[in-house]
């Protein structure tokens, strides 16, 4: 049964509704949005001078009006400990949507806790801990005083490597600068924690080491260059399901040919066609889809490579644009160093590539030039855009880098219609003091699996969802914090000194001590034995930059529930705690690496860290952002001048670049199969590849899709998409529930048939609360210890005929038609 | 077809020349005359008008029949399936009708007969008509709008409620 929300009609925001920036709270493309509030026994009237928008709400508005709002950007909470009415809806003068929602961030309102309507419902709303056998509420003080006493004899006896970090690195909801500083100067300045690992890898590293190791950063173009491109080269990205309107608002008017006038204006000395796109993906997605359909199939490239193949393309890609002499020669002269080494390292024929990937010779050609082929003696413009296909792939590091040979090659950084740029999954919002561990770092997921460390400190990370190795990962993660349980509940709770011994007495036994901080009770916190409950964004001002480098403040618009915190003054709690627990150890100057945390707001937070650390933070105060609106300031800012931030609309546009000598360096990446240990047996092993990555209703591990119903009642299951023929040999029907397994583990999905799906490649949805895929992804990384979930195979066999769940869904093409 | 339908079809013309075709949502058949809605009275649930759309019998397998309801300004589509599906109205229990404006941004959806969905040329969303409009892949943050339908025994079909938000209103159920 399809779900329906028989909402029939919904409050007219007044005209005195009080109005918020917003930023959206998910992914990287960070649309702006604004939040409007009343009261809660207040309405507007359909007259125009009744209502917010000034518009006459008795008629049928029109299409893309300003004027509307969807039951799902409405919902009641609380603000100042009333209720009000909350409308959050998409901000038309914002230049990164113009108007535009997602089908996720256009539920924000819907996915924030109300009391009212009992949306989000599973909220964290006051600190649990592990006493009786179960979760029970406690103040903040004894949560954070039983963290902090734990934590201190763990440090006391292990060293700071007995710590063991989950933290968010990234912005929007779960981080933000305010976040990102507070955790990084607890754990990096007041301790020297080096086993620390970001939400979706097993260590604390770049996902993009390479392109910075050859001092291009990996966000260093603006949205509008994909406007500007004659050829957009993406890699590894689904843009219209998982950066959903930079590609609907700056990547279509391109391929559709209305921004040919902007062309002109900016480019006036060149000539101008609508825009063309390569799509390398193994998988034809719907972006591709949407790409003819605009384009036309003549300007659309898909090279649908064999799996984790992308290394030898690019390379191949260099040797026949520099044979080719379509390179930037008086670029790479002066900007760059190491051209002919590469060239010479990187050598691939055109003959061996198409071998390798699975293309043809022609495939590579046309891809070549289109990228490069001077148009009309001039240099073509080419934007190169990837994300988790390549970062989460095959070889991670030289294939990073071979696309940023690529780039450099032809001139493509620092310029309009360029840039070499990943597309990103959530916003950033980094500014922390120098991870004290070294490179590689940690694989901390294997420490943890080895029995090492005392005391697990996760700060709105789900590994059970969003790790490799994961079912491996659960077993001994369940039995050494189960250890710990057992100890506690053989003392009172209201023991303290008892309670501690207890702790410290399973610990030395192999248990872990957990303390999880979120939003939500997550999956890996049935193991935790303290939990703290988070505000999220909008419960607590919250600043962020997305893929182009903008900074944004979303206003704080409703109350955190219950009492939870915004995590900058969760750890501000947790550092006095620790500074009085090493205090009554007698270790006083411990104690005092404890100090500097006396923030009263989530402003204090930012003015301690991103004002003082980040570059262009002097220029940058909560009141300056606030005034720059949902446009905010693209990073670094360089000025504040009448009145307003002055930004940086591009990285590098003066052909300096981030080494010592302002030269970017190219680097030698050879082709050497597939590279992380025990992909290629597991190829040879199984029949099926477990392709995996993203859906476009779901946000990231589902934590708060997991309770709407729209989202639910489209998704029940994590699906797995099949070709039809593969169905057959396996007698499986639409929605039947089949088993997915290798020598990693298994776990479950639903299959929904997939005409154009590779035989025997698969896709299945990735980080899914009701069948993780990372059960069946082995532990293999590379060689800083980035994981490749991409690479993964398994077998397939049935469990059970389509559940009930899924007897009303539609298995129908996903692909946008006309006929 | 209504004015209000004629106007949104060009404005999808004008906005998506390239690569898309509206074909199908400009190729429709006989227009019926809408009905005028009635004033909403302050209830707890609104107040529908109960508008007859067509006959059973001017109905085809696949021939979509441009309608309207609660009023005018709300263009939708009579649709019989072939096929008997949950909601399905009429003796053969295929017989739905859904609003025509995409509840993301108000394009209008045209119907593709090859698999019986409702297809918006403004960002590719995709409603099922079998399965009560669930929306098989878009930016729609629901479903889409279904009217809900009642046969007489003479065979005339009405529209008498509506099941989700129709886009571009903040009450299904305009003031007269």
């Amino acid at each position: 049964m399809t779900f329906k929300r028989n909402v029939d009609r919904l409050p007219i925001p007044p005209k005195d509704a009080k109005r918020f920036n917003v930023t959206c709270q998910f992914c990287i493309v960070g649309c702006g949005y604004h939040a409007y509030t009343w009261d809660v026994n207040d309405q507007g009237g359909t007259a125009p001078g009744n209502n917010a928008f000034g518009a006459d709400l008795s008629k049928q508005q029109d299409p893309e009006t300003v004027n509307w709002f969807a039951p799902s950007m409405y919902n009641v909470v609380k603000q100042g400990g009333k209720d009000v009415h909350l409308v959050i809806k998409p901000d038309h003068e914002c230049v990164v949507n113009s108007g535009l929602g997602s089908v996720r961030g256009a539920r924000m309102a819907e996915e924030s806790f109300s009391e009212v309507t009992g949306s989000q419902a599973q909220r964290l709303t006051e600190p649990l801990v592990w006493r009786y056998g179960g979760l029970y509420p406690t103040s903040w003080d004894d949560a954070l005083a039983l963290v902090a006493a734990v934590t201190q004899r763990v440090a006391a006896e292990q060293g700071d490597d007995g710590v063991i970090v989950s933290a968010f690195d990234h912005g929007g909801a779960g981080g933000g600068y305010e976040n990102t500083w507070a955790t990084g100067k607890l754990y990096f300045q007041s301790m020297k924690v080096k086993n620390i690992r970001i939400h979706n890898r097993p260590a604390y590293n770049s996902e993009v080491h390479a392109t910075r190791d050859m001092g291009v950063g990996e966000l260093n173009n603006c949205y509008e260059d994909a406007e500007l491109a004659d050829t957009i080269f993406a890699v590894g990205t689904n843009a219209l399901e998982t950066q959903t309107n930079y590609f609907l608002n700056h990547w279509i008017p391109n391929l559709r040919g209305t921004s040919l006038d902007k062309k002109k204006q900016q480019l006036p000395d060149e000539t101008h066609a609508a825009g063309r796109i390569v799509i390398v993906d193994p998988r034809r997605t719907v972006t591709v889809n949407a790409c003819e359909m605009e384009a036309g199939k003549d300007n659309v490239l898909h090279l649908a490579i064999n799996s984790g193949t992308d290394l030898a393309l690019f390379n191949a890609l260099v040797a026949y644009i520099a044979d080719k002499g379509w390179v930037d020669k008086d670029f790479i002269a002066a900007s760059t160093s190491g051209f002919d080494d590469m060239l010479a390292a990187n050598k691939t024929s055109l003959e061996d590539a198409a071998k390798i990937t699975g293309l043809t010779v022609e495939q590579i050609q046309t891809a070549a030039s289109w990228i490069a082929e001077p148009k009309d003696g001039k240099r073509r413009r080419t934007m190169f855009a990837y994300e988790k296909g390549l970062i989460w792939g095959n070889d991670n590091y030289r294939t990073n880098g071979a696309l940023a040979n690529l780039a450099l090659a032809t001139g493509n950084v620092g310029r309009p219609g360029g840039g070499c740029v990943r597309m990103g999954g959530h916003q950033e919002g980094y500014v922390r003091p120098d991870y004290p561990g070294g490179r590689p770092a940690v694989y901390v997921d294997q420490l943890l699996i080895s029995g090492k460390g005392g005391v697990h400190h996760i700060w709105a990370c789900d590994n059970y969802k969003t790790t490799l190795n994961a079912l491996e990962f659960k077993r001994v993660y369940k039995k050494r914090t189960d250890m710990v349980k057992d100890a506690m509940s053989n003392v009172p709770y209201g023991d303290r000194a008892a309670m501690v011994d207890a702790i410290m007495g399973a610990i030395k036994q192999g248990g872990l001590f957990v303390v999880d901080v979120d939003i939500v009770p997550t999956q890996i916190g049935q193991a935790a034995h303290v939990m703290l409950p988070a505000a999220t964004a909008g419960e607590m001002n919250l600043t962020s930059m997305n893929g182009e480098r903008r900074l944004r403040l979303t206003e704080r618009y409703m109350d955190p529930p219950g009492q939870a915190k915004p995590d900058c003054l969760i750890v501000a709690g947790l550092a006095q705690a620790l500074e009085k627990a090493w205090r009554d150890a007698g270790k006083n100057d411990v104690a005092d690496q404890f100090k500097g945390y006396d923030w009263k707001t989530e402003e204090d937070a930012f003015m301690d860290g991103y004002h003082q650390h980040a570059g262009g933070g002097e220029f940058v105060t909560y009141e300056r952002l606030r005034a720059m609106g949902t446009n905010g300031v693209q990073e670094p800012a360089t000025d504040f001048k009448d009145g307003q931030l002055v930004g940086t609309k591009r990285l590098y546009a003066d052909g300096k670049f981030g080494t010592k000598d302002g030269k970017a360096i190219f680097m030698s990446t050879q082709w050497r199969g597939l590279q992380a240990e025990g992909k290629q047996q597991e190829k040879d092993k199984f029949p099926y590849l477990i392709n995996n990555g993203r859906a476009n209703q779901v946000w990231q591990s589902a934590y708060l899709d997991q309770q709407n119903d729209f989202v639910m009642g489209r998704w029940p299951l994590p699906f797995i998409e099949m070709n039809p023929d593969d169905m057959a040999a396996l007698s499986l029907g639409a929605g039947d529930l089949v088993e997915v397994f290798n020598d990693n583990g298994s776990t479950q999905a639903m299959v929904y048939p997939t005409p154009t799906a590779k035989p025997k490649e698969t896709f299945m949805l990735f980080a899914y609360p009701t069948g993780p895929v990372g059960n069946v992804v082995s532990k293999g990384v590379n060689e800083l210890i980035i994981p490749n979930y991409k690479q993964t195979w398994g077998n397939i066999r049935k469990i059970a005929d389509a559940p009930e769940v899924t007897k009303g869904l539609s298995f129908k093409s996903q692909e946008y038609r006309t006929s | 077809m209504s004015k209000k339908c004629d106007r949104l079809v060009d404005l999808g013309r004008r906005q998506f020349l390239r690569g898309t075709s509206l074909a199908a949502a400009a190729g429709v058949a006989t227009a019926v005359a809408p009905r005028q809605s009635q004033a909403a009275e302050p209830l707890a649930r609104l107040t529908y008008p109960k508008n007859k759309l067509a006959n059973v019998k001017d109905l085809k397998v696949d021939e979509p029949l441009d309608v309207t309801y609660p009023d005018a300004d709300s263009p939708g589509v009579l649709l019989k399936l072939g096929k008997a599906v949950e909601g399905g109205a009429g003796p053969d229990g295929d017989i739905v009708a859904f609003s025509t404006l995409c509840p993301h941004k108000g394009f209008p959806l045209a119907y593709v007969a090859a698999d019986k969905s409702l297809n918006c040329p403004g960002h590719y969303s995709r409603f099922d008509c079998e399965r009560g409009g669930q929306e098989i892949w878009g930016q729609a943050t629901q479903n889409l709008a279904q009217f809900k339908l009642r046969v007489d025994d003479k065979g005339d079909i009405y529209a008498e409620a509506v099941d989700e938000l129709i886009y571009g209103r903040l009450s299904n159920v305009l003031p007269a």
